[in-house]
């Protein structure tokens, strides 16, 4: 074991690893280095990561090395830095992966107080990131400012992927009780509790970037004892309003959802963070977006009890399953609002909507841009569509939490339903075959083709059954 | 295991098949077998009990000794196996009245094979075992991270594979050093870095019981240490066909027909 023991920060610039010629150190910490490099036919630039192991099994960066080379290579998509190569644990390990260029969140949060709408757009771009990790079956539980690179896209890179949890691995952590699997701050109720499998931890972690972006704060502190970390289990934060004055509900209502201690009571999926914090005016606000105090103490108290009583009960938290809070989307035409193919579209959603308890439906009606029409703005055309569209999503009686409505002024349908569905997350998209105004178009140039043959995700095409004798 | 061993070793490429627990199942066997040639298995490894429970024990018995052969395949003797040629005391009526057919319907040749078989065999950074390889010859079942322990420490190699348990099990030594296990999503390949320790319970060929009726194997990469368990769909309701027209017990013939 002694053989793979390189002291720390040996590698010299300039020398040459697999190919790999070291650059500039870039950071030195406990548990590792980072250096620039350059690689043989690389496309772009690189950074490898040299983690600090020490003799004997079970240390501390040895498995965190271990876990981000398991799972890094698997990982696709901007959200996350592209994989290079991994070094031998025997010789030298290392982990060559892109340099994401960017400055982190924690840069960006140092600076000093935010507006509250650039707080939206990074906690936005956040909570891609963290659905680009969902849906590749990966929870990441080190979510913090130090971890989110803010590339110049405006798109946001997780990197340092040490705790990491993938679904098709052994979880090399499982075990782990001497530390922490998280940082302290940052850290959920159920990560405390020793839970590895739980997508809404990171949604937890989430909440408190948020907190902090919003209010320059940390919600729970820096708890330097288990005691203290475990306060959070039944303790509520100060409400960022009571924090930062100004502070607007919607924001507050988002923040407080993803902080609940249960995490039932939280969002059940990053898509649907990303959704509010993106649309202000369609957060359903309750009473967390008003609170001004903590819970009173009866209320703590009640949580502290219930919380002692699970820990000797059998602890339950129900294992997510990527896919299971859907984001689904309805294209209604509500020019024709009369037209035969609605009755069906409506029973056809209701259908969709009864697989899932979790899901999110957007309603959508794209109509043609009048003159001077702003995007969103509340044009007359606009507010006509808008309560169509009311009237035609009132049959399915849906709590008001999982439904939104839209209107979208534009010369080009089909463009803005893929727009829509994609910069949101949907997961299905359901609408109507050609209706009256397209039935004289070939099947190739309609809304529903083109969406169909261009959609990043899946497609319901609602056709009215053809009669007997047609 | 010294480091010039195992380097030596990764630069040869190497995909290993395991099967484990065929159980006279020749339909399940042929399944895998294909399965594994299609995805580049340049060895086989048999990790006993090739015979018990199915209709075909020595259709079975002439392709794996062919395997040996010819291949050079590793066969290690499972506790049916050794049954065959020795009734040991504990076993049910069901279960003796299978032993007894098997032993009558094997000819000579096969039972001597059989026989031959050892109880365990390590090569390089692998040990092959039937059951634990802490005590092969009592049959143990890894059942527990604790017998997973038990095993890992007697083998003394990064790898140990074994059946026995008709499960698809991966434990591996944890933080801590403590056995912790995975339930492998088949299909997916697992990275399995040889400074830690792991057993592979490999699951069975031709008699699964988790409710699925698919075949169960693995293929090990030695090359690039990875592993990746594998559900293989075959005619198993024709192999079940067999085992009530061999006048075998019903219930042997459920099992096969349902993966139960």
């Amino acid at each position: 074991m002694s053989a793979r023991e390189p002291a720390p920060g040996s590698l010299e610039p300039g020398s040459e690893i697999d190919g790999f010629v070291i650059g500039e150190r870039v950071h030195a910490g406990a548990m590792g280095s980072l250096y620039r490099v350059c690689g043989p036919a690389a496309d772009m630039p690189l950074v490898m990561k040299v983690p600090h192991i020490r003799a004997g099994e079970s240390d501390e960066a040895l498995i965190n090395f271990e876990t981000e080379v398991m799972i890094m290579p698997v990982l696709v998509g901007p959200h996350v830095p592209r994989f290079v190569a991994a070094g031998d644990l025997a010789r030298l390990p290392y982990v060559v992966t892109e340099w994401v260029a960017g400055e982190s969140l924690e840069a960006v949060r140092a600076r000093g107080a935010l507006p509250f709408d650039a707080v939206a757009r990074l906690g936005a771009a956040l909570a891609d990131a963290v659905h680009s990790l969902h849906q590749q079956d990966t929870i990441h539980f080190d979510l913090k400012p130090d971890n989110a690179i803010v590339r110049p896209s405006g798109e946001i890179a997780l990197i340092d992927f040490g705790l990491a949890y993938h679904a098709n691995f052994p979880d090399l952590l499982a075990e782990e009780k001497r530390f922490a699997a998280g940082s302290a701050p940052y850290i959920s109720p159920e990560q405390i509790l020793g839970v590895r499998d739980d997508t809404r931890s990171d949604l937890f972690a989430l909440g408190v970037v948020l907190y902090e972006l919003a209010t320059g704060e940390l919600p729970f502190g820096v708890p330097a004892t288990l005691a203290g970390l475990r306060d959070r289990l039944w303790l509520d934060p100060v409400p960022p309003a009571a924090r930062r004055p100004g502070v607007p509900p919607w924001l507050q209502e988002v923040i407080l959802r993803c902080l609940e201690p249960d995490a039932d009571e939280r969002y059940q999926s990053a898509a649907h963070i990303a959704f509010d914090l993106r649309h202000p005016d369609k957060v359903r606000l309750t009473a967390r977006a008003r609170k001004s105090d903590p819970d009173p103490f009866f209320v703590q108290l009640r949580r502290w009890w219930r919380v002692r009583r699970r820990r000797h009960v059998a602890r339950r938290v129900p294992k997510m399953q990527a896919g299971s809070a859907p984001v689904i989307m309805v294209a209604v035409d509500t020019t024709n609002p009369e037209d035969e193919r609605q009755p069906f579209l409506q029973r056809v959603t209701a259908q969709i909507l009864s697989l899932s308890a979790e899901f999110r439906l957007m309603c959508i009606s794209v109509i043609g841009a009048g003159p001077g029409a702003e995007a969103e703005g509340p044009s007359g055309a606009y507010l006509e569509h808008l309560v169509r569209l009311r009237h035609w999503v009132e049959p399915l009686r849906l709590p008001a939490q999982r439904l939104s409505l839209h209107v979208i002024e534009s010369a080009n349908p089909a463009g803005a339903l893929l727009d829509y569905a994609r910069s949101n997350h949907v997961d299905l998209i359901v609408l109507g075959a050609p209706g009256p105004s397209q039935q004289a178009l070939a099947w190739w140039r309609s809304v529903a083709s083109t969406v169909t043959a261009n959609a990043t995700c899946s497609v319901h095409v609602v056709r009215v059954p053809a009669q007997a004798g047609d | 295991m010294s480091t010039d061993l195992l380097t030596r070793e990764r630069l040869r490429p190497l995909i290993i098949a395991l099967l484990a627990d065929v159980h006279a199942n020749l339909e399940a066997l042929d399944a895998c077998l294909k399965h594994a040639r299609k995805n580049g298995a340049a060895r086989y490894v048999f990790l006993g009990d090739l015979v018990g429970y199915g209709a075909d024990p020595e259709k079975v018995v002439d392709i794996i000794a062919r395997y040996a052969s010819a291949h050079g395949a590793v066969v290690v003797k499972g506790n049916h196996d050794e049954a065959v040629n020795r009734t040991p005391g504990y076993m049910n009526d069901s279960l003796r009245s299978v032993i007894e057919w098997t032993r009558e319907t094997l000819s000579a040749d096969a039972k001597a094979f059989l026989s031959a078989q050892p109880l365990c065999v390590r090569e390089h950074a692998m040990c092959f075992v039937h059951a634990s390889a802490a005590a092969p010859e009592r049959w143990d079942y890894v059942d527990s991270p604790a017998a997973a322990q038990r095993s890992v420490d007697a083998s003394a190699t990064p790898y140990t594979f074994s059946g026995h348990v008709h499960d698809q099990e991966l434990y591996f030594r944890g933080a801590q050093g403590k056995m912790s296990v995975f339930r492998p999503i088949p299909g997916r390949a697992v990275p399995v870095s040889a400074h830690r320790n792991w057993l592979a319970l490999v699951g069975s060929v031709g008699q699964p019981r988790d409710g699925n009726p698919a075949a169960a194997y693995a293929l090990f990469d030695a090359a690039r240490e990875r592993i990746a368990f594998h559900r293989v769909p075959y005619d198993h309701l024709a192999a079940a066909r067999k085992i009530r027209e061999a006048g075998l017990p019903l219930s042997v013939a459920y099992r096969v027909e349902r993966g139960t």
